[in-house]
Formats: C-alpha cells, structure tokens, sequence
C-alpha cells in the first residue's frame, strides 16, 4: 500500500503549482531562443522575443506569473493501486487555494449562471484532475496552466470540410489546422505550440490534444507520417507571417505535437488545442519514501 | 518613445500614428468582460472622472493586498481584447476615453469608432505579466471587487512609464488588418495550392 505525509504531499503540490506558474521549462525557453535568433535583425519580432525572454527571467527570478491569466490547472495523475483519488483531490484543492493567498495563482474560477467568482480557484471542474493508474511504484502529477486567450481560439474540425477541401486523409487534417491557426492569428499570445487530436470523439479527442502538450518541444512523434506531418506543418505554419503576438515575423508557432485514436465510421474529428508561447507545465514524482522530483 | 502623460488631449492622441512606440504614465482603469457588460447596462456617472481623458487596460491582475489594506500589483499583463468589440466604440465615445491597451487588436467597429472620437488602441505585449506590473507604481482604488472578482473588477492604477505600441490609429490605420491580409493569402495558397 502506497503511504504519504499529507501535510508534507500538500506542500510538494504548491511547490509544483509555483514552478508552474513562475518558471518556464527549459525546453520552451530553449525553443523561444532559437526563433528569436531565427528572426531579421531589427526586427518587431526579434523585439518582442527579447521583451518575452526578460519576462520569462523576471517571472523565474522574483517568482511571480509569467502571466496572469494563470489558466486553467489541468492535472494528470498516474499512481499505483490503491491511493485514495478523493484524498489527492483534497490535496490539491489545498494547494491551490494556499498557491491563490501567494499570489502564485489568480482566482480563476467563475459561476457560470450567477457570475461570482469563488475567490480561491476552485469550483465544479476547476481544477481539472485527470486519474489513471500504472504499474509503477510511485505516483506522478503532471501538471499545465492554460490560459483563456489560447484556449479561446482553440477548436474541433469534422471532416469532410467541404468550405476547405478537406477530405478524411492527413492532407484533410493539414487543411483544417492551417486554416485554424490563421484565424487565430496573435489572439493565441503566438508563437503557440499545437497539440493535435485525431479521431476519437468530440470529448476524447480535445483530451488527446491537450495530452500532446505535456511531451517535451524537442521529442519526435514515434509513428513516421505523423513525425513528417508535424515537420511539414511546423514549417509551413511559419510562412503566414503572423508572427509573435501577431506583430508579424518568421514564428508563427513553436512546435506540433499530433497523437491519434481510433474514430466511428461515421465521425472524423480534428481537434486543435493551441497553447501561448507561455508554456507552463511541470511534472512531479513522489516516491514511496516521501522523496520528490520536479521537472 | 513617444511619452504620454494621462489625462491627454484628443489632439495629441490623433497625432500617433500605427507603429509608434509610447511610454504612459498617470492614471488608468483596468476593466474586461464583465465591466464593459456592466458598463453597456448602466453607463455609470461615478466613471466619468475616472475614464475622461484616461486610457482603460483590457487586464485581470494577480493582486497582493498588504496588512495596511493596499493593494499591489503581482502579474498585470493584457488581456485579448476582441471580446469587448461590441461595447467598446461606444464606451470610449461615451466617457471621452482616449486610447484601450490590450492584446491582439480589434476589429472594424473599434477602428471607426477611434476614427470618430479620437483614440488609438495600445498593444502591450501578452504574457508580459511579470515586467508590466512593475510599471504599475501604485493601486488608488477598487470598484466592484465584490460584485466582479479579482480578475474582473476596475482598478483605478497609476503607471509609470508602461511599454506599448500604437497597432490602431484614428486614421484607419490597422497593423492587425494588414498582417491578417498578407497571412490570408499565404494559407490560401497552402490549403488550396
């Protein structure tokens, strides 16, 4: 049976929502670099990365947000069998509300009929708490922050789309996304990182698509037409000229990262989850011992 | 660097043009989606002296409120500000509001609207929380924190030197409209070859 310290889970949980909120993975930093070398000399855009990577060293140094839309906290939780999910919810609720009086997080969470906001970040489905459990002897909370604006222009394509000639094949599915991310032009905080679902149903197939933001910027799709595809789209995504915060430029987006499921005959969804180039989200691992890592 | 100093003049505003870089200083209001709903339903006389030749920053702070009761600014970075094109020509017209700072641009009724009363919109760069909110000086006041949240309330800010670039002048200029133009063409051909 797998044990913990509740008070001292609860404080490894605000430690990780504070590296979430404050520090951006070194991936995502690396990745903004190499397009702000990418981008002209004198540029607006090679301007607006420079601003960007002050903030991201500010935000890391004083820990305070990257930005203050601090999203929607959406967790991933492998554990071993056994571990109690409602006393994990609890935990987390905890620190989340500790993390709110820290200002780490904003209170994000508003009453959809009566338009309260209740004040600690916590409400029906906030935040999102996601379960499964694995072999493993020790437990894994995979969390990200993601903020309304990106989540805004995300969205679900059903193919056929007859308006873009987009048929139920790959070259289908590269149609919907390039259309989706010019209509979203800077309103993502570009340059975004795109997770992509296909097939499912409307519901997995968006939890696919955010599932692909939580691997690392540098990793390489393991089924071959899809590696190629998210190349393809990488570098054609650049040309539109949209650039970071839509001030035009070379970056459009920072990555894509597609996975794939198994669809109805009748049904073949496309979903787009666009992430701001505020790619918050880290991982924590909890032994059985009590002995935590971040990444 | 253009220095603009709140409350400013229509006629200084009118003289800036799409891309000039400005540095604000002075009083403005934050308000987002639910201030500008509630402003369109009561036009409230109590904002006049807060909005009159003032700038409103399309912003939902992280706030620290100190044991004194003050309150400071953590992470102030904008907002997208699309979502109060319905209200926002009328608004600006209505309570003499020079300029909106926020993200993303907005579209044809706002650009018209800064046209006829003479404003500019602002783009403060998004996700630059932590380095705007150090050019939030001081926090003078709340209104409807209660009613609003957080997030959501309007908080009466003094600025020293805030960062933003004019993408929307009174005389139809729009960097928004242009990069969409230009990239519309570009995913045509790619969808369509």
């Amino acid at each position: 049976m797998f044990q913990y310290d509740e008070i001292a889970v609860k404080n490894q949980l605000l430690e990780l929502i504070r590296r979430a909120a404050t520090d951006l993975p070194e991936d995502v930093v690396e990745a903004i670099q190499a397009a702000q070398e990418n981008e002209d000399a004198d540029s607006a855009a090679r301007s607006v990365f420079g601003m960007i990577l002050k903030n991201i060293d500010l935000a890391r140094e004083e820990s305070t947000p990257i930005c203050q839309d601090t999203g929607t906290n959406i967790y991933l939780v492998h554990m071993p069998e056994g571990v109690s999910m409602r006393k994990l919810t609890t935990l987390i609720h905890e620190a989340t509300a500790e993390a709110v009086d820290k200002s780490y997080l904003r209170p994000n969470a508003v009453d959809s009929i009566t338009g309260k906001n209740s004040g600690n970040n916590i409400g029906e489905g906030q935040p999102y708490i996601h379960f499964e459990e694995w072999d493993n002897d020790y437990i894994e909370f995979k969390l990200m922050l993601k903020g309304g604006g990106c989540e805004n222009v995300s969205t679900q394509y059903k193919l056929p789309d007859v308006g873009l000639g987009a048929g139920r094949d790959l070259d289908g599915v590269y149609k919907v996304i390039v259309d989706a991310v010019n209509a979203a032009q800077g309103l993502g905080c570009a340059p975004g990182i795109l997770g992509i679902g296909i097939g499912g149903d409307r519901m997995s197939s968006h939890m696919n698509a955010k599932t692909q933001l939580f691997r690392k910027m540098t990793d390489t799709n393991p089924n071959a037409d899809l590696a190629e595809l998210e190349s393809k789209l990488y570098n054609d995504l650049n040309t539109l000229g949209v650039g970071p915060m839509g001030f035009g430029g070379k970056t459009t987006v920072l990555g894509v990262k597609m996975g794939t499921m198994h669809r109805l005959p009748a049904s073949f969804f496309v979903s787009i989850s666009y992430m701001c180039w505020a790619y918050r989200r880290h991982s924590m691992l909890l032994k059985a011992g009590g002995e935590v890592t971040y990444d | 660097m253009i220095k603009l100093q709140l409350p400013v003049s229509e006629a200084a505003i009118r003289e800036l043009k799409m891309g000039d870089e400005v540095a604000i200083s002075g009083l403005m209001v934050t308000a987002r989606d639910a201030a500008h709903k509630y402003i369109h339903e009561n036009w409230p006389d109590w904002l006049n002296p807060i909005m009159e030749g003032s700038m409103i920053y399309h912003c939902g702070p992280v706030v620290k409120q100190h044991d004194d009761g003050s309150w400071s600014f953590v992470a102030a970075g904008p907002t997208t500000s699309i979502r109060e094109e319905p209200y926002e020509a009328a608004v600006m017209e209505h309570y003499k509001v020079r300029a909106v700072i926020g993200k993303g641009g907005m579209g044809e009724k706002t650009l018209s609207g800064l046209a006829k009363s003479g404003g500019v919109y602002l783009h403060a760069i998004g996700g630059m929380a932590a380095s705007l909110a150090k050019a939030v000086v001081k926090v003078h006041d709340v209104y409807m924190l209660d009613e609003l949240g957080v997030p959501e309330a309007f908080w009466h800010i003094e600025v020293k030197d805030f960062p933003a670039v004019v993408t929307m002048d009174s005389h139809g200029g729009s960097l928004h409209k242009s990069i969409k133009a230009k990239s519309d063409e570009v995913a045509k051909k790619l969808i369509f070859g």
